[in-house]
């Protein structure tokens, strides 16, 4: 663990032996990598879960495909059991908060481009970095222990609300529980290690010339997401200590019969969760930025406004937490209060959107993979913006909380919005991480399939919600008025597999394309990014000379000028070469 | 097929369902709008020889418009919510002579309490069934909301009603129903492994119909309150 890894002089010779160099590696684009394949794998899991749920919601009681496989105390003659079930939708929810997409996200790409793109040779805590990294295994080791332990995985929900969640006579889950609780504090630990690095790295080693305002969004909504991870998560981590003590050692924190109060769980869960939510999609928010100004061949326009508007979305993010929270019992008058600050903040995410709009007026817009899913982004994150104003508004949340319009709000927001910003995100950046480039061709046969039958899956739920579905159901057929919208959950189901399956031409060519990619050169979108400066891959320590910025992040189609894009590097014409 | 809103029963789903079609409306336009102009945009500006890029860096005078329509569009919704909420959920103004029933969750069922021919609960002719809610029509009604173990939630679709049951806490829910016929109560809250089927029946009923169910159920019926009630067809 020495800890000045960094140095640009490792740049030229590399003699880490492979262990340092691959596995217990300092380099934030290593650190960077080993998230992304370790995301990707929880995204199959939270994904094969999702498919268990579908099945049992479709085709309710009948055996599951497989799932005679099962041990009979989960599925009995291989249909799914109702505590199993609720145990799917838990893990689901969890392994794709936390372990999918908020790793995708903040591991892979903070890790991977803030570096790179502010022009530093490393994080400024390389071994944190890697501690970050590593923490994530013994964490996500313990989640996917859970789904094997006697009593079966935690099955509260994501949100383990309790006491529910805190006692096992309710539940039915031990040491599932516990396992959740243990493996979310290390989890959060690790995003606090990640979280330190991203800011220090932010504030103190950009490249000389790369001003705060001439960062690109990407890292502007990467620094933000670190600081509300920073103030956000420790709670999350006290609240899960507190719920694990209710179980283990006897406390009542959330316990009414002791004096505990069963809301202060709701209260400290989503005082984290509501920040949770942006950090979820600012990061999103920020690549495809990026990717929209260099697929329309324009500055992103505003881009101080869509700095202001982040910085916004963070401030008030803190503060409209109770709108989880309008039906549990909380004094009515706050509701009023959390809906107000809840309507505020949509302002922000829409003059992003319109900005998003604005950089795509009178472009010259390329549709290559990138730009296709980094506008799906766009046009689905309207949906699942448009869909909170229902939930925003009181008296309509009363009657659709808890129904599929919340399921379908959050998957339009989280996969419509944050999933296809990641895939964006690495059909972009894979050639600049693997040195070579992913079939362009299967990269849009990839696109078009999730984009259909994503729709397909995601936008009928909103129709379910409307007919009062409640979400975590085990079987909607045991009430009269549900029966009648079973058919809308058998179209679900199917599209939920074909859009499952439709990712297999995205694991062929990711996986594929490490050993048959064409060979990438160092700039192919033709990005005015630093990174794009660095050799692909690029070497330990980066830059081979500390990089000096002269230029805006999106000086794209500067006039004057022949080539399309300006590096923010180029020196300006008639001064002499700074470095 | 009915695949929409339930057929409201209560006097404060058909403006819960206005509210929502306000919303829906209002939501409805800016998403054809939008989704209009990305797509106007995608084709017109499409990548063409001989074409570049317009440089453009924003402008102050766009973003202005666009920030101040959406933050006048919104704050009006929160406006008009407003008072509906306040009106269904503030105890305050819950109608002052209601009928007191008490619905305690458990996992997985419903315990009713029926004040018995006093009108009053906590009463020893107080009587209890299980996963059944009788109610008479155009009657209002404060339901006292407890749970014995974990969160639940009560939820009539039919009424648009949904409030959470929490152990420790004791809420009040209005409800005045306005359509005789059965509906379903659910939970809405997962409350452990047979949350699924925490479900009751709402019977709301005529005020005779009501009387002869308390009639079958052993339980004296000609108390003076109830009687005047039935005459005055549930005026508030």
């Amino acid at each position: 663990m020495t800890a000045h890894a960094a140095s640009v002089s490792h740049a030229a010779h590399d003699d880490r032996p492979f262990i340092r160099k691959y596995v217990f590696s300092t380099d934030h684009k290593i650190i960077g990598i080993q998230f992304l394949f370790l995301s990707l794998f929880f995204l199959l899991v939270g994904g094969l879960l999702a498919m268990g749920i579908r099945w049992q919601l479709g085709f309710p009681g009948q055996p599951m495909p497989l799932g005679g496989w099962l041990p009979s105390s989960v599925a009995p003659g291989g249909v799914v059991a109702p505590k199993t079930y609720n145990s799917l939708v838990t893990m689901h929810g969890t392994f794709m908060i936390f372990f999918a997409v908020m790793p995708l996200l903040v591991g892979v790409f903070a890790n991977y481009l803030i570096p790179l793109k502010i022009g530093a040779p490393d994080m400024a805590f390389p071994s944190l970095n890697m501690w970050s990294f590593w923490l994530m295994i013994p964490s996500g080791g313990l989640m996917l222990a859970s789904l094997f332990v006697l009593g079966g995985a935690s099955a509260a929900g994501w949100t383990v609300y309790a006491p529910l969640s805190g006692t096992p006579d309710y539940s039915g889950v031990h040491l599932g529980q516990q396992l959740w609780c243990v493996s979310i504090v290390i989890f959060g630990l690790s995003s606090l290690l990640g979280s330190v690095n991203y800011i220090t790295t932010v504030v103190n080693l950009r490249a000389p010339g790369m001003t705060w305002f001439r960062l690109p969004l990407s890292v502007w909504a990467l620094f933000i997401t670190a600081v509300l991870a920073i103030l956000a998560v420790p709670i999350l981590a006290g609240a899960v200590i507190m719920l694990l003590f209710d179980q283990t050692i006897g406390t009542h924190f959330f316990q009414p019969d002791a004096g505990g109060q069963p809301l202060m769980w709701q209260h400290l869960f989503w005082f984290f969760g509501h920040p949770e939510v942006y950090i979820l999609i600012l990061p999103a928010m920020g690549i495809a930025s990026d990717i929209i100004a260099n697929g329309a061949r324009k500055p992103i326009f505003g881009y101080s406004s869509m700095v202001y508007a982040m910085i916004a979305i963070a401030f008030l993010g803190f503060i409209v937490w109770g709108h989880h929270m309008f039906q549990s019992g909380m004094n009515p008058t706050l509701a009023s209060t959390f809906m107000v600050s809840t309507i505020v903040i949509a302002v922000p995410s829409a003059i992003k959107v319109f900005n998003w709009l604005g950089t795509l007026w009178r472009g010259s817009i390329h549709f290559t993979t990138p730009m296709l899913n980094a506008l799906a982004f766009v046009s689905m994150f309207i949906i699942g913006g448009l869909s909170g104003i229902f939930m925003a508004s009181t008296p309509v949340d009363m009657y659709i909380h808890g129904t599929y319009f919340i399921v379908a709000h959050i998957h339009y927001v989280l996969f419509g919005g944050s999933l296809f910003a990641v895939f964006a995100g690495i059909y972009f950046w894979y050639p600049k991480m693997f040195g070579r480039q992913m079939s362009e061709r299967w990269g849009k046969i990839h696109f078009a399939l999730t984009f259909v039958f994503y729709n397909f899956t995601f936008f009928p739920m909103h129709i379910l919600g409307v007919g009062g579905e409640m979400r975590r159901i085990y079987d909607p057929t045991v009430y009269d008025f549900l029966r009648p919208l079973q058919p809308i959950n058998v179209f679900i189901t199917i599209s939920a597999f074909l859009l499952g399956l439709s990712q297999i031409p995205f694991a062929v060519n990711f996986i594929g394309s490490l050993f048959k990619g064409a060979k990438a050169e160092r700039n192919p979108w033709r990005d005015t990014g630093l990174e794009w400066t660095a050799p692909s891959p690029p070497p330990h320590g980066n830059f081979a000379e500390t990089p000096t910025v002269y230029h805006g992040p999106y000086e794209y189609s500067v006039p004057g000028m022949e080539e399309d894009f300006l590096p923010v590097n180029t020196p300006p014409a008639g001064a002499g070469k700074a470095t | 097929m009915h695949w929409w809103f339930p057929s409201n029963a209560s006097s404060v789903g058909g403006q819960v369902d206005s509210l929502f079609y306000v919303i829906l409306y209002v939501t409805g336009a800016v998403f054809v709008l939008v989704e209009a102009a990305l797509l106007i945009f995608l084709f017109r500006y499409r990548r063409q020889d001989g074409r570049r890029a317009t440089y453009v860096e924003g402008s102050n005078r766009a973003e202005i418009i666009w920030t101040a329509i959406p933050a006048v569009i919104l704050v009006s919704l929160a406006l008009i919510s407003q008072p509906l909420w306040s009106k269904i959920k503030s105890p305050d103004t819950y109608p002052k002579n209601a009928d007191r029933l008490a619905v305690e969750a458990k996992q997985f069922e419903w315990h009713v309490t029926y004040p018995g021919p006093d009108g009053k609960l906590g009463t020893d002719d107080d009587f209890m069934k299980k996963d059944e809610l009788h109610l008479v029509v155009n009657r209002d009604y404060v339901i006292e909301l407890t749970s014995r173990d974990v969160v639940h939630n009560f939820f009539i679709p039919a009424f648009r009603i949904k409030q959470d049951a929490v152990p420790g806490m004791h809420i009040l829910v209005w409800v005045r129903p306005t359509v005789a016929g059965t509906y379903e109560l659910a939970c809405a809250e997962l409350c452990g492994l047979g949350h699924y089927r925490m479900r009751a029946l709402v019977v709301v009923q005529t005020a005779p119909e009501f009387a002869a169910w308390l009639q079958s159920q052993g339980v004296a019926s000609s108390s003076a309150p109830d009687a005047s009630r039935a005459a005055g067809k549930g005026a508030p």
